[in-house]
């Protein structure tokens, strides 16, 4: 067992690390979901500019650190800019339903998407490490790139803010009883129009930021998008609705399920994926944090 | 308006139907006459993606299950046949039935966790079984080809010994074959299992309470609609004669979910038509505009939610609503 | 012993529990076959959340539901609705883009077992359409079954609800606020057509109107914050000292019967 941990010791750090990279993505997702019942398809696309947006700032030659984080900044912007917008733009849709609203986001993501490729090219591009985080460190005897270790420490803070915000925070309780009974809290007269454009905003922000961490890691390269999109989608479903903890853990599964899953048997990459899924959502129908409130409490008690 | 009066009213707007559909398919079948083999080519493969979108229009329109995944069954299908008309027949017939039995087979594995949810839950496990077949079609390359795709495959032949090399011969193959498969959803739609489809598209929570386990109506339409899906694949490689991981990705099924919201789902026949112009769209933006066409495609998407709320069926629907009432008591 | 072996449902201490709230406190509870049994209380006491643990929607923390002697607790809504445990819901529930005859058609058709042929148009099935309108006729809206749900007044979709749910064939019928949105008219029709119901359909109904109670009720359960307050004839709970000390400093006991939302209407 030790020595199967030690031959697989960067891998499995990999896996932690594009799971966590994965739960930027997700946890805004999974929020945007569950407050609205949206699914943001342009999702993925967003995670892309952030990603182009590290490339233009810091470049394949790599820059201070300085410049690195003139990108999140840039890509922040962006990304609350791109949430208000669409906020604004699927809650007029939000009476004819939910398959209106995913195809709005979907024609939003292919613009952005094509855009991106308009003004970047169809080839593939690579983001260098800021400097100072450019080495390799060494993890119990292997060499390991210190941007990777330095991507599962803000991964680990992110989530741990994103959680105290939803879970211990004011507005986290209107989120969180949004995403339990949208009507009910509706009914009791709380204004959420506010906490929905926050929560949109939110998500998206740490979409286009993921992109500029993850730049490094993936690239930057049409297609990427999809990718990064699905495997959000997959950490949804078997983290269940609205949960931060359920976006984490299903996250850091999903991570290692693509690393290591690929290193070890890689025939079989997308049968893993969708077993994980399977097996998780027959086990638990709500998704490892989910509880069954959406489909099972009623309405209200009479 | 009596009893009497309604049904005789009934009974002559069938007719005029009947005459209407039988109009169409003279039309159509008539079409290789005046055609040449370019603009015939193109019209098989509308009609295999018209029959995709027929059945998805099962799906979506009358059981209210938005699927982002449908491509995933209709690939299936087209690789199943593809497959057989390289290693064992060019029967195109035989391809056909594998090509259902393929495409119900796998919405039979894959959709027992999508059915049991709905609403947005189900667009999105969908949309994510979807990209797992195609990544799956991608990578299992001694099957598939890989990303380069199947290519070789014979041209079909409907009699033993008699390859169909003419275009014409095989828009009229694939054209009986979609009027075929458009009958018989229109018959399903019309029976007392449509009435149930279209109770758990209403009201699940109802449906559930008069005693109709909705999951499984819910799993019996996922899989005639992905058998169907199959055979609009064998239709599509049929044609083509070429498939790779691109006929089955999101794209194709996010188009495909599109023609049915633009030609108004629940309809059948709209969805047939969404098919039709959004596959000429996109064929005429990839010809002209160079390399843009996801652009017009999102923006064509934005257009559509907002300018057709409910499609061209919808817009029949408004008028036909009109004088109804105009005619009323 | 007598009473549980005639008891058509029994609730053996079920709760149910969202979180910390008990919605549903250890609830015990017979309703004799055959019986107009009336659930009351005022909004918050748990009638819905009952409901929806006899029905199969919700399933209890704790406790047994019995139907008709079977232990219940583990089936699913729809098995329990094929079993004649059929609900309606507090807020019309209809199928709205469908005609009155096909709502109740579909319930028609799923007891007669054809709900899932797919050969035969539906309209070849005339002995599905004959019994729709049969239960149609039965709450008056026969001269509307070529209507579309959507265009009926409130007052009629609750009366479709009704129609589809005798048509379900229920042994265990459970009506939530059935007359709510009713006029006048249209409510005493309901009560006519509860109390015509074959003798061996039981009816469990929650209702605001004590009117339609005392016309209806043979027996009546009084919830309070999930827990049963009292538990009798109509007489007997009205003139119940537990239910009036609960309530303590309401002029008329009766007040309790009505919903605080109710009032501002």
């Amino acid at each position: 067992m030790i020595a199967w941990l030690d031959a697989n010791l960067v891998s499995i750090l990999n896996g932690v690390a594009f799971g966590l990279l994965l739960f930027t993505l997700a946890v805004g997702l999974s929020l945007i979901f569950g407050m609205m019942d949206v699914l943001n398809l342009s999702h993925g696309a967003l995670y892309l500019v952030g990603a182009y947006a590290a490339y233009r700032v810091v470049g394949e030659a790599g820059g201070s650190l300085g410049a690195f984080l003139l990108a999140l900044g840039v890509a922040g912007v962006l990304g609350l800019a791109a949430g208000a917008l669409l906020a604004g733009i699927t809650q007029p849709l939000a009476r004819r339903g939910h398959l209106h609203q995913a195809l709005l986001t979907l024609g939003v993501a292919l613009v952005v998407a094509d855009l991106l490729s308009a003004l970047f090219g169809d080839e593939v591009h690579s983001v260098a490490a800021p400097a100072g985080l450019r080495g390799s460190v060494r993890v119990l005897g292997h060499g390991y790139p210190a941007y990777r270790l330095f991507v599962i420490g803000v991964g680990l803070v992110l989530a741990a803010l994103v959680y105290l915000l939803v879970e211990r925070s004011r507005a986290g309780a209107v989120i969180r009883a949004t995403v339990a009974d949208r009507d009910m809290v509706q009914a009791i007269g709380v204004d959420t129009r506010k906490v929905l454009v926050g929560v949109f905003a939110f998500g998206t922000l740490l979409a286009t930021c993921g992109g500029v961490l993850g730049g490094p890691i993936l690239g930057a390269q049409p297609g990427l998008d999809d990718t990064v999109l699905i495997l959000g989608l997959v950490i949804v479903v078997i983290g269940g609705l609205g949960s931060v903890k359920g976006a984490f853990f299903g996250a850091l599964l999903i991570g290692q399920i693509q690393v290591l899953g690929v290193t070890l048997l890689p025939e079989y990459a997308s049968f893993l994926l969708f077993g994980t899924m399977a097996l998780i959502l027959t086990l638990r129908p709500a998704g490892l944090a989910g509880t069954a409130a959406r489909t099972a409490a009623p309405g209200s008690s009479g | 308006m009596t009893g009497a009066a309604r049904t005789a009213a009934r009974g002559l707007a069938a007719r005029r139907g009947a005459a209407f559909r039988l109009t169409v398919v003279l039309l159509l079948v008539a079409l290789p006459l005046f055609l040449g083999p370019y603009p015939i080519s193109a019209l098989s493969r509308i009609l295999a993606f018209a029959l995709l979108a027929a059945s998805l229009d099962l799906l979506t329109g009358y059981t209210g299950l938005a699927s982002l995944g449908h491509a995933a069954y209709f690939g299936v299908g087209a690789y199943t046949a593809a497959l057989i008309g390289i290693h064992l027949t060019p029967n195109a017939p035989v391809q056909l039935l594998a090509a259902l039995a393929a495409g119900g087979i796998a919405a039979g594995l894959t959709g027992w966790v999508a059915v049991r949810t709905h609403g947005t839950f189900f667009l999105m496990l969908t949309l994510a079984v979807g990209e797992i077949v195609h990544q799956l079609a991608d990578s299992w390359t001694s099957l598939t080809g890989g990303s380069n795709g199947l290519v070789g495959m014979p041209p079909i032949t409907v009699l033993p010994g008699r390859p169909l090399v003419l275009a014409g011969f095989v828009y009229w193959y694939i054209l009986a074959i979609f009027v075929l498969c458009y009958a018989v959803l229109r018959r399903i739609t019309a029976s007392p299992f449509g009435r149930t489809m279209r109770g758990v598209r209403d009201n699940e929570a109802r449906m559930r309470a008069v005693g109709y386990d909705t999951a499984r109506v819910k799993y019996v339409v996922y899989c005639i609609a992905g058998a169907v899906a199959g055979a609009a694949g064998s239709l599509w490689v049929a044609q083509t004669r070429f498939v790779s991981p691109a006929d089955l990705s999101f794209e194709i099924a996010a188009l495909v979910l599109l023609a049915v919201v633009i030609g108004g789902s629940g309809s059948l026949w709209g969805p047939c038509l969404g098919a039709a112009l959004v596959l000429l769209v996109n064929d005429t933006l990839s010809s002209y505009v160079a390399g843009r066409g996801p652009l017009l495609l999102g923006l064509a998407f934005v257009a559509a939610v907002y300018l057709l709320p409910r499609g061209f069926a919808g817009l029949r629907g408004v008028r036909v609503h009109v004088r109804t009432r105009e005619t009323g008591p | 012993m007598t009473g549980a072996m005639t008891a058509e449902l029994r609730l053996d201490d079920v709760s149910w529990h969202f979180g910390r709230v008990k919605a549903v406190d250890g609830v015990s509870l017979a309703v004799e076959r055959g019986a107009r049994h009336a659930v009351i209380g005022p909004n918050g006491a748990g009638k819905t959340t009952l409901f929806g643990v006899v029905a199969g929607t919700l399933r209890p923390s704790a406790g047994r539901v019995l139907v008709g002697g079977r232990d219940v607790t583990r089936l699913s809504e729809h098995a329990r609705a094929r079993l004649g445990v059929v609900r309606t819901f507090q807020h019309s529930s209809v199928f709205l883009s469908m005609t009155a005859l096909d709502n109740v058609a579909l319930a028609v058709q799923r007891v007669r077992g054809v709900g899932t042929r797919l050969w035969l148009p539906a309209r070849r099935y005339v002995e599905v359409t004959e019994r729709a309108l049969g239960h149609l006729e039965s709450v008056g809206l026969a001269d509307r079954a070529g209507e579309s749900a959507a265009t009926l007044s409130h007052g009629e979709r609750r009366q479709l609800e009704v129609a589809v749910a005798l048509a379900a064939r229920p042994r265990l019928l459970l009506l939530d606020e059935p007359t709510a949105g009713m006029s006048v008219e249209e409510s005493s029709r309901f009560t006519d057509v509860i109390r015509e119901l074959p003798v061996d359909v039981t009816v469990l109904v929650i209702e605001h109107d004590l009117d339609v109670v005392f016309r209806l009720a043979s027996h009546v359960t009084v919830l309070h914050l999930g827990r049963v307050l009292a538990d009798g004839t109509p007489e007997e709970v009205r003139d119940s000292e537990e239910v009036q000390r609960a309530y303590l400093g309401a002029a008329d006991s009766s007040e309790l019967f009505f919903s605080p939302e109710e009032e501002r209407t």
